[in-house]
């Protein structure tokens, strides 16, 4: 059976669950092979095996920490070479999406970014895209060289599927660029103990209605009521409100949780395209004219600082 | 010794309005266009850069039909100093790989020490062409940064990223993208406008660029678009005013739901 290639996503042999879920896809398109790269492989080899990964090929070298994207560009195409992959999967992060066209690139392969599904095609994989501001879905096939895809978290639920998971070494030699462009330091962010954004299945996210930084703290209460991340729209991010990191929309993070929770939010196109494809969207919002309303699946018209404590309560009642 | 940026930018379909297909499933330009508003962001900081130095000349690159003349002339009165137009209509259709090998061949038709790019188009929203341009002009990429700066030849800058921030630093000649956090970009002034107009903006096609036909548009380009479906529209569904118990239905809503 063919084999697919899976560029890990990981903190230290911490896999994210986006890589997950793109082991899920790539049993639909062949055998799983994942590639780790820095350290803790052995660490991220169990897990990987967990979700079908047949095969762990590993390299661990200084660069791919100290240099920005080229270094991973080598080690994937060497990936490339020693496997002959049907398709190639990276997740949809910014970092993976140049390092997924870099490779494209090199590769003479076509490219197809921020996949929301694939499936398995005969003339190779079909791959969903949802574009411009989610008001169109469109299918796209790549029709030179070995496809490389990247996809959106939240596209499928990880399922496990246990297989071998054999760490292997991969041998990476590393081109004159991969040290072009050197990080000179990593500030970590520091943890919320919420869920990532992109990748949460609840999120709960703050607007201009918000009107203060310092009443970011009702949004931060039902998120974590409710398990979720916290967002917030560009005119709160603008205003410093809340961390740039935290925009949802078409200049920040674009979300596809389970249930989107609108405070404050009139919802124009540039938030719409960053949200839109949640499953279930509910807004409150003291606008009954507001365009978000024209989204949900549930809507409040009212004032947010009366409705949202009053839900987060609820939430916290009903949980127990 | 003077210091050349290169500023790709992109004339696109007005995101407030609404977009669509044509026939053939490539974008539909036919609509009223502007320039990218990510792109002012980069012309922004090129200027910055330029007024930094002690001697720079901005010159701004776009690849696209005629009326991408616009978003040549908006980066001109913002205060670049010339402009490229690429134009030929075997590029209709182009993918971002054929886009790049364009933007590459002029990028280095022009000269330069420093490429800078937005962090992605408002239409295709791929935001992978930054790196496909170091990658083809075989120099450092230095991308998504909030924060820039050139001083004795080097780039250096700010990545935030999502686990964390990074600081980069690169020789030129470079490729750099920044952020809409990277600075406000500048209205153009009367004055600005009015320079513009004698600003040079040079015409090129492929030939110029020594790039084949099949390089580009559909031929040249390495997937396809096999259907393009309207989003049915969301049902709308119940939107209730809060007579002191909206917060209780909205909670029953959700569990309902079950997320509670």
């Amino acid at each position: 059976m063919a084999e697919v290639l899976v560029l890990v996503d990981h903190l230290e042999g911490a896999v994210r669950k986006p890589t997950l879920e793109l082991l899920t896809l790539a049993r639909r398109l062949g055998d799983p092979v994942a590639v780790h790269l820095g350290p803790g492989a052995e660490t991220a080899a169990a897990t990987l095996a967990e979700h079908g990964a047949t095969r762990v090929l590993a390299a661990d070298a200084p660069e791919f920490a100290d240099y920005l994207v080229a270094p991973k560009v080598d080690a994937l195409r060497a990936a490339v070479d020693a496997v002959s992959p049907a398709v190639v999967l990276v997740s949809s992060s910014p970092e993976g999406k140049e390092i997924a066209a870099r490779l494209a690139l090199r590769t003479d392969s076509g490219l197809l970014t921020d996949a929301v599904d694939i499936t398995a095609g005969d003339e190779g994989p079909v791959v969903s895209q949802s574009v411009f501001a989610a008001a169109y879905t469109t299918t796209s096939r790549v029709t030179q060289g070995t496809p490389v895809i990247t996809v959106k978290p939240n596209a499928v639920t990880p399922e496990p599927a246990q297989a071998a998971g054999t760490v292997e070494e991969l041998s990476v030699s590393f081109g004159p660029l991969a040290t072009g462009t050197r990080v000179v330091s990593r500030t970590p962010r520091e943890s919320t103990g919420r869920p990532e954004l992109t990748e949460a299945a609840i999120v709960v996210s703050g607007g201009r209605g918000v009107n203060g930084a310092e009443n970011f703290a009702l949004i931060e209460a039902l998120a974590d009521s409710l398990g979720g991340a916290v967002g917030a729209s560009r005119a709160a991010v603008d205003a410093g409100w809340y961390p740039h990191s935290h925009q949802v929309g078409q200049t920040g993070k674009t979300v596809s949780p389970q249930l989107y929770v609108a405070a404050g939010i009139s919802g124009a196109i540039q938030h719409r395209a960053g949200m839109q494809t949640s499953k279930t969207i509910v807004a409150i919002n003291k606008d009954s004219d507001a365009p978000i309303f024209e989204l949900v699946d549930y809507g409040v018209v009212g004032d947010l600082f009366e409705v949202v404590p009053a839900l987060t309560e609820q939430v916290n009642t009903r949980k127990g | 010794m003077s210091l050349k940026i290169v500023v790709c930018v992109k004339y696109v379909p007005d995101a407030t309005g609404d977009r669509g297909f044509t026939e053939d499933l490539t974008t539909d330009r036919e609509s009223e266009g502007l320039l990218s508003e990510l792109d002012e962001y980069a012309v922004e900081q090129a200027l910055r850069i330029a007024e930094d130095a002690d001697d720079a000349e901005v010159t701004v690159v776009t690849a696209g039909p005629e009326d991408a003349n616009d978003a040549l002339r908006k980066a001109l009165s913002m205060g670049a100093d010339k402009a490229v137009h690429i134009e030929d209509e075997d590029m209709v259709g182009s993918d971002v790989f054929a886009t790049s090998l364009v933007l590459a061949k002029a990028v280095e038709h022009v000269g330069y020490d420093l490429v800078v790019c937005g962090m992605a188009s408002t239409d295709g929203a791929m935001g992978v062409l930054p790196a496909l341009l170091a990658e083809r002009l075989q120099v450092p990429q230095v991308t998504l940064l909030s924060e820039v700066s050139v001083a004795e030849g080097e780039v250096t800058g700010r990545r935030d990223g999502d686990a964390a921030t990074e600081r980069l630093q690169a020789a030129l000649p470079a490729v750099v993208s920044v952020t809409d956090q990277s600075g406000e970009a500048r209205y153009p002034s009367f004055k600005g406008i009015m320079a513009a107009k004698k600003k040079p903006v040079e015409s090129l096609d492929l030939e110029d660029l020594d790039i084949e036909t099949e390089q580009v548009g559909p031929e040249g380009s390495r997937t396809k678009v096999e259907s393009a479906t309207p989003r049915p529209a969301r049902t709308a569904g119940e939107v209730v005013t809060d007579e002191g118990d909206g917060a209780e239905k909205l909670a029953a809503f959700l569990a309902e739901r079950k997320f509670v």
